[in-house]
């Protein structure tokens, strides 16, 4: 199945269906966490081993392979505790399925219940999702997944969707990936992306020069970067489908891209009129109009969710700040004002506030800003630089690169600072992480 | 018989004769010839001594010359390199030129006035702390104000170009204040 046609083919006919039961069906109002309380309690949650239908080797490797990414995707977002396989007291393998004994989870900790069922025949996957509130002894959610054994990994992060929406309220971070640059390849600087967990990193270019500063289209189909292909720091945007390029190489560089959310738009600092302002551009690269002129360094823009503002950087009062501009009106505010270095805004999901890289005391660290400029708070403390900052797209969670360990690799963290973690295992150097939006195709 | 016993008997006394004339006739010649041969020796090795001399002289003329030449090339050499690997710093998030980058600028409007066929390109670099992008900006400011300065200086801005490559090309590793002082540089390169 190396084909990517056929495997979209193969999603696009993708069966779900409801399987019925007393299903609390009032998405996001099944409000168990409270996600604004920075110190919530964990929820415990127990994923047992999925159970063979009919015991052949497939359906037991993914009875393994795929509890085994559940648990690890509800454990990523860090909202849940999944509790460990060993503390269990019922062969999950002889139970049924659709009927849980509830007891026996409460007994162990745990609140919610996953269990699956897996039936593979003829490279056909069939698995069996529910999710149950064992406090309350009901079925949340029953969804049956039909596809490629290769889409099971698909299949998983849709249920862990559900779950998300249910409980949270949105759809996590499921759909989405990361670009960064990494060194890892050839030892120049690449495009790399990797699936919102840091799996599965695949290298987009491999030209040998620099590449730097990637941004994902919101439909997940474009990447646009720096890169001195040609000699000179251009803009490049790239087609993941077919790999063609739009290059922008007027005089001087064109940097810092970001896509407008929801339009194949991107605005980027380009320097060709003398010194770096901010322009908006087709997602070819066409240029439409400047948006931010002021004499001086303006560069790194950053969208709010509507599109309607627009974070940026600029050296207008003699030290890189953080501003938002007003599309419509051009009103411009400024934003930080503590420190003399501050830099790379991400506005987050929810459009109330920016996250940005900060120099104080001589190192730099993460912090997040109400979009008033009110209540900064300093995510990174005391673990060497902590550069390149932004939100993943149900804005819970903050991707980041650090050189707390040596030389930069990419980490992430909640909102709130905590869990702090490594997040892509690749040689070399990792920089410049940027989340995707979810793009579920 | 008795005849050829005569002719050989003769010949015995005309021989002997024959060999004397011959041998005094050589002693009277052989003093005339001598003296001749020394006049003419001491004025070939006068001639050959000078030639020498001049032939000396001449060389080392020539090695002055070469000397001289190469001394120049060597200073041309030294002028371009010091040209080259001479580095305009700067401070900390600063594109601004002290007077010691000044004096190193007004050293390059001199070179490139002599060689004002020399395409050059300023490259402009940061030291690794602040962001990527910020730096490529920054970068590029030291660049541009290096280039303005030498174009006050009535160099024609024409033979220039400017690139950026922010904190991607560090000469220095280090992760200290003397490393990161060498890193934030205007890099003068002779196409």
């Amino acid at each position: 199945m190396g084909n990517p046609a056929v495997r979209l083919k193969i999603i696009g006919m993708l069966l779900i269906l409801l399987i019925t039961g007393e299903t609390a069906w009032c998405a996001g109002k099944y409000d168990y966490i409270d996600i604004s309380n920075p110190m919530m309690k964990k929820i415990p949650i127990a994923v047992p081993l999925f159970k063979p239908i009919s015991g052949n080797t497939a359906e037991i490797q993914t009875s393994d392979s795929g509890s085994k990414q559940l648990s690890n995707f509800l454990g990523f977002t860090g909202y849940f505790k999944v509790i460990d396989r060993g503390a269990f007291l019922i062969d999950t393998a002889q139970s049924d399925v659709a009927i849980p004994q509830y007891k026996a989870w409460t007994t162990v900790g745990a609140e919610f219940l996953v269990t699956g069922a897996a039936a593979s025949q003829d490279n056909q996957l069939e698995l069996e999702l529910r999710l149950f509130d064992t406090i309350n002894q009901r079925q949340l959610i029953g969804k049956k997944y039909t596809g490629h054994p290769d889409d099971q990994r698909k299949m998983i992060r849709r249920f862990c969707s559900e779950i998300m929406m249910l409980l949270i309220g949105n759809s996590g971070i499921f759909d989405s990936q990361i670009t960064f640059v990494s060194t890892s390849g050839s030892g120049n600087k690449e495009i790399f992306i990797a699936e919102f967990d840091g799996s599965d990193a695949r290298q987009i270019t491999n030209n040998k020069s620099i590449n730097l500063s990637p941004d994902m289209s919101s439909d997940g189909k474009y990447v646009a970067y720096t890169s001195y292909a040609g000699g000179k720091p251009d803009l490049y945007i790239q087609s993941l489908s077919d790999r063609k390029i739009s290059v922008v190489d007027k005089k001087g560089m064109a940097i810092s891209p970001a896509w407008v959310p929801g339009r194949f738009e991107l605005a980027a600092s380009l320097s060709f009129s003398g010194d770096p302002e901010i322009y908006l551009l087709t997602g070819n690269g066409k240029i439409i109009n400047k948006i931010i002129e002021s004499s001086g360094i303006d560069l790194s823009p950053s969208f709010s969710p509507d599109g309607k503002k627009m974070a940026f950087v600029s050296r207008r009062a003699g030290s890189p700040q953080i501003y938002i501009q007003d599309m419509e009106s051009g009103k411009v505010d400024r934003v930080t004002f503590y420190g003399n270095n501050n830099t790379q805004p991400d506005w987050s999901p929810k459009g109330d506030k920016i996250v940005y890289t900060s120099l104080d005391k001589n190192v730099f660290n993460i912090v997040v800003i109400s979009v008033n400029g009110n209540g900064a708070v300093q995510l990174t403390h005391g673990s060497g630089d902590n550069e390149s900052p932004s939100w993943s797209p149900d804005g819970s969670m903050i991707v980041f690169s650090s050189t707390r360990e040596g030389v930069s690799k990419i980490y992430v963290m909640t909102a709130f600072g905590t869990d702090q973690r490594r997040l892509v295992d690749l040689s070399g150097q990792q920089s410049e992480p940027k989340w995707s939006p979810n793009v579920t195709n | 018989m008795k005849k050829r016993i005569w002719v050989v008997v003769a010949m015995l006394f005309v021989l002997p004769g024959l060999l004397l004339t011959a041998s005094c006739a050589k002693k009277a010649v052989k003093p005339d010839a001598s003296v001749a041969k020394t006049d003419d020796d001491a004025a070939k090795r006068a001639a050959a001594e000078k030639a020498r001399q001049d032939e000396l002289a001449r060389q080392k003329e020539l090695e002055e010359a070469r000397l001289k030449e190469e001394a120049a090339k060597r200073e041309v050499l030294a002028a371009r390199n010091k040209f080259m690997n001479e580095n305009v710093h700067f401070a900390f998030d600063s594109s601004v030129l002290d007077t010691t980058a000044q004096s190193i600028l007004k050293s390059k409007a001199d070179w490139m006035k002599k060689n004002p066929n020399a395409p050059v390109i300023i490259e402009g670099h940061c030291d690794e702390r602040g962001t990527v992008a910020y730096n490529l900006a920054l970068g590029e400011r030291r660049a541009e104000s290096a280039k303005a300065f030498l174009v006050n200086m009535g160099i024609s801005a024409g033979s220039m170009s400017t690139i950026s490559y922010g904190e991607e090309r560090p000469v220095d590793p280090g992760k200290n204040e003397e490393a990161w002082a060498k890193n934030r540089r205007a890099h003068f390169v002779i196409k």
